[in-house]
């Protein structure tokens, strides 16, 4: 089939694609979407707390509005800002011309995408959820409407979603790795995006489990959290911080993988202690599943689980420590390079360590006494959660759009949104730690004058007002990019280290002509250094076996979408039962139609691949 | 997996195909025999009137457990070469799951 036979509209297309790289674009745009929705949440708490006894969002309405700011910014925004980035670049960087299962890739996002939308329906049906992002039990139960019932199911759908990703890359990394690429020669993004998934695996099903329960619980006449009918409370906190913990490592890990990609590039030098970054790497990963009851020390565990569990916390901060000394050592004498990226990477060292500071501070269990539910958490989680996970993903975008659009991002522009998001940052959160300190609660939408609770305030108001200013000018850049941008070269920074460097940008449909032989860590760089242009190939040239697409991942998840309407207004409504099924069978229907339809995509000839290859080169 | 690496020479490759998958098949059936054995003994343990439920619950799940690693080494090949990385996600999972019961039975209810 000709390249030109296959030309089809642009957002059918996308609907069907199960390309990676294009999954990537639709993982950035949704994801892009939702932390704007996230952050605009955000706006409006911060206006609401600018001075005592503020009436702009009040009661219930900031119930609602904070809960949906956590859950948005986590599950909708972060979460597939990751996953955008592992799309972009994990395949490629292993010498791969996919993942393994490039239709459950696709699935894995349209899961996601519909979970996300339904989550935000509540808006217009009565309600968001306001029982918090951790929705305990106790207070969730009771929620009248069914604000409650949109966090259960669509953050099940979505959570089907990530699972589906994380294994999909688990797969992959285990099967689809080039020639050569060995395990310890395998990029640090990589053996990140390799971790956070086997953390997916093992997180996700916790949750799917506690809200399964909360699903009976609410709208099936279940008794698993009621106390009154012999049920438990604290299953659903254990059970939600059990998937909770491991979920902000989730976060935060390939946040460590896209600053050691850039440290390394930005310094001209092989990464610090290479070994000792994978080793931290896993064991984190490790210590992040013994942990998540620090979160819970004052619900009374006693005070030998709280001792335990804020042991076991603090070790943590062991292997954190020696990625930190490790990123210091690769910029120790190298040759430095002020990029846009590198300036989230340098800024990310001490807001990060600052956070983690706090950390180790909430896990000092009687200590946390004092802390918890205090504006010193909030402090706390911003500075790991915007200082590591948003930093990383805002350095990534800049470091990695090249490579998934084609096109240099301006870095004048990319600088002021540094510098915006960076002063921004400080002024927001900082200033928090001492309202906690003083005494002022999470979560409650005012505060009486004279508290000593209004500077500060207004501080953090101004600081939130910085952050979207440069979330516009970043806004403006990518326009600007898209119109006018400078066509970027394949090695874009001219200092790429990994594989992904050394396709065009972007990248043609099927990655690499040929499959690459990886000589060592560093693979590209090592081509370089030797003089040659392009990399080793393992294979000869030739026919290139490609997947079809397929519309199939977007209806399957559109008959979730459906049935959790129809379910949530079972009891209400007469069609509720009906429309239920019905979604069912839609989802039902057309995985039976994936399973008897053989599908074995198509080749992309060899010819084809040699002319495309030419007009890359010339 | 692991029996398809061949050395390039079809004779000597059949000749110790046959031998190996000999031996596997004797594995096989001698835990399937073990497997079944198990089985009817965790019925009669039921059965029997003379053990306590408070024997015979721990013993079920201490066959059930045997039962499992015989599934898993035996019939679907973990003792293979090429299996380790199954394994060390098994045994993760069973980690995980192991810590998160512990926590409940001693934080959570008791
Ligand atoms: C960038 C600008 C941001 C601002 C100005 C901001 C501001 C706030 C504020 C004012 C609260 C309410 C605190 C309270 O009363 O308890 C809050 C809560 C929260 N934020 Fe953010 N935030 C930002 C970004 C983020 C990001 C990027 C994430 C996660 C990826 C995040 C996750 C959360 C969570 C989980 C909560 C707790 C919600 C709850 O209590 O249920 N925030 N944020
Ligand atoms: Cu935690």
């Amino acid at each position: 089939m000709s390249t030109v036979a296959r030309k089809k509209s642009l957002i059918w297309d996308y609907l069907t694609t199960v390309d990676h790289k294009k999954i990537a674009i639709l993982y950035l745009i949704a994801g892009g979407f939702f932390f704007l929705v996230g952050g605009l949440e955000a706006l409006f708490i911060r206006i609401q707390l600018a001075k005592p006894n503020n009436d702009f969002l009040v009661g219930g309405l900031y119930n609602q509005v904070l809960t949906m700011h956590g859950t948005t910014m986590i599950f909708l925004a972060a979460m597939p800002l990751v996953f955008a980035m592992m799309n972009a670049v994990v395949p490629i960087q292993i010498g791969a011309r996919d993942v393994a299962f490039p239709f459950l890739n696709a699935l894995g996002f349209w899961l996601f995408f519909f979970g996300g939308v339904f989550l935000n329906c509540s808006w217009f049906l009565g309600g968001a959820p306001d029982a918090g992002w951790t929705s305990y039990a106790s207070l969730s139960l009771e929620s009248p409407g069914h604000g409650i019932d949109f966090y259960v199911l669509g953050l099940q759908i979505s959570g089907f979603g990530t699972l589906i990703g994380g294994i999909n890359f688990l797969v992959t990394i285990i099967n689809m790795r080039a020639p050569g690429m060995t395990y310890m020669r395998m990029p640090m993004f990589t053996w990140a995006t390799f971790v956070t998934s086997a953390l997916i695996l093992f997180a996700f099903p916790p949750l799917t489990v506690g809200l399964i329960f909360m699903m009976m619980d609410r709208l099936f006449g279940g008794n698993f959290y009621h106390p009154a009918a012999g049920g438990n409370t604290i299953i659903w906190e254990h059970l939600f911080w059990i998937f909770g913990h491991p979920e902000v490592y989730i976060l935060v890990l390939p946040a460590f993988g896209i600053f050691s990609e850039i440290f390394a590039t930005f310094s001209r030098k092989r990464l610090f202690g290479y070994s000792s970054m994978v080793f931290a790497t896993v064991l984190i990963g490790f210590l992040g599943f013994m942990v998540w009851a620090h979160h819970m020390f004052t619900v009374g565990m006693g005070p030998i689980a709280n001792a335990i569990f804020a042991v076991a916390t603090m070790a943590i901060a062991v292997p954190t420590g020696i990625k930190i000394f490790n990123w210091l050592f690769t910029m120790w004498g190298g040759n430095i390079r002020f990029t846009t990226p590198m300036m989230y990477a340098v800024a990310f060292i001490p807001s990060f360590v600052m956070g983690g500071v706090t950390g180790v501070m909430n896990a000092a269990a009687a200590a946390d006494y004092q802390y918890h539910d205090s504006y010193f958490v909030v402090a706390h989680f911003h500075y790991v959660i915007v200082g590591g996970v948003v930093f990383a993903l805002l350095a990534g975008a800049h470091y990695w759009w090249p490579k998934m659009f084609g096109k240099m991002l301006n870095e004048t522009l990319g600088k002021i949104t540094f510098w915006l998001f960076f002063i921004g940052f400080h002024l927001t959160f900082f200033i928090q730690h001492f309202l906690g300190l003083m005494g002022m609660p999470r979560r409650v939408f005012t505060y009486l004058p004279g508290q000593g609770f209004e500077t500060g305030n207004m501080i953090s108001t101004v600081g939130a007002f910085f952050m979207a200013a440069a979330t516009i000018v970043l806004l403006i850049n990518v326009i600007v990019t898209s119109v006018k941008g400078q066509k970027a070269e394949a090695d874009a920074w001219g200092d790429g280290r990994t594989l992904e460097w050394a396709v065009a940008s972007p990248p043609p449909e099927y990655n690499f002509a040929q499959t690459p032989l990886v000589r060592g860590l560093d693979a590209y760089w090592i081509e370089k250094m030797e003089g040659k242009k392009g990399l080793t190939p393992a294979e000869p040239l030739g026919d290139i076996h490609m997947p079809n697409s397929s519309i199939l991942p977007f209806v399957i998840s559109l008959g979730l979408f459906i049935a959790a309407f129809g379910f949530m207004y079972r009891t209400e409504a007469s069609w509720g039962l009906a429309v239920g099924i019905i979604g069912l069978l839609i989802t039902l229907g057309s995985m039976f139609l994936r399973s008897v339809i053989d599908d074995h995509g198509f080749h992309i000839h060899k010819e084809e691949v040699l002319e495309a290859e030419k007009g890359v080169k010339a | 997996m692991a029996n398809q690496t061949n050395t390039g020479n079809p004779h000597v490759d059949l000749a110790y195909r046959r031998k190996k998958n000999a031996e596997e098949m004797k594995h096989q059936v001698i835990s399937f025999v073990l497997m079944i054995a198990l089985t009817l003994i965790a019925f009669f343990a039921v059965g029997y009137n003379e053990f306590s439920h408070w024997f015979s619950v721990p013993f079920i799940l201490l066959l059930a457990i045997v039962q499992v690693a015989f599934q898993l080494y035996y019939f679907m090949h973990m003792s293979h070469k090429g299996h380790e990385l199954p394994s060390l996600f098994i045994y993760g999972g069973v980690l995980v799951a192991f810590v998160t019961v512990w926590a409940f039975m001693t934080v959570v209810w008791w």
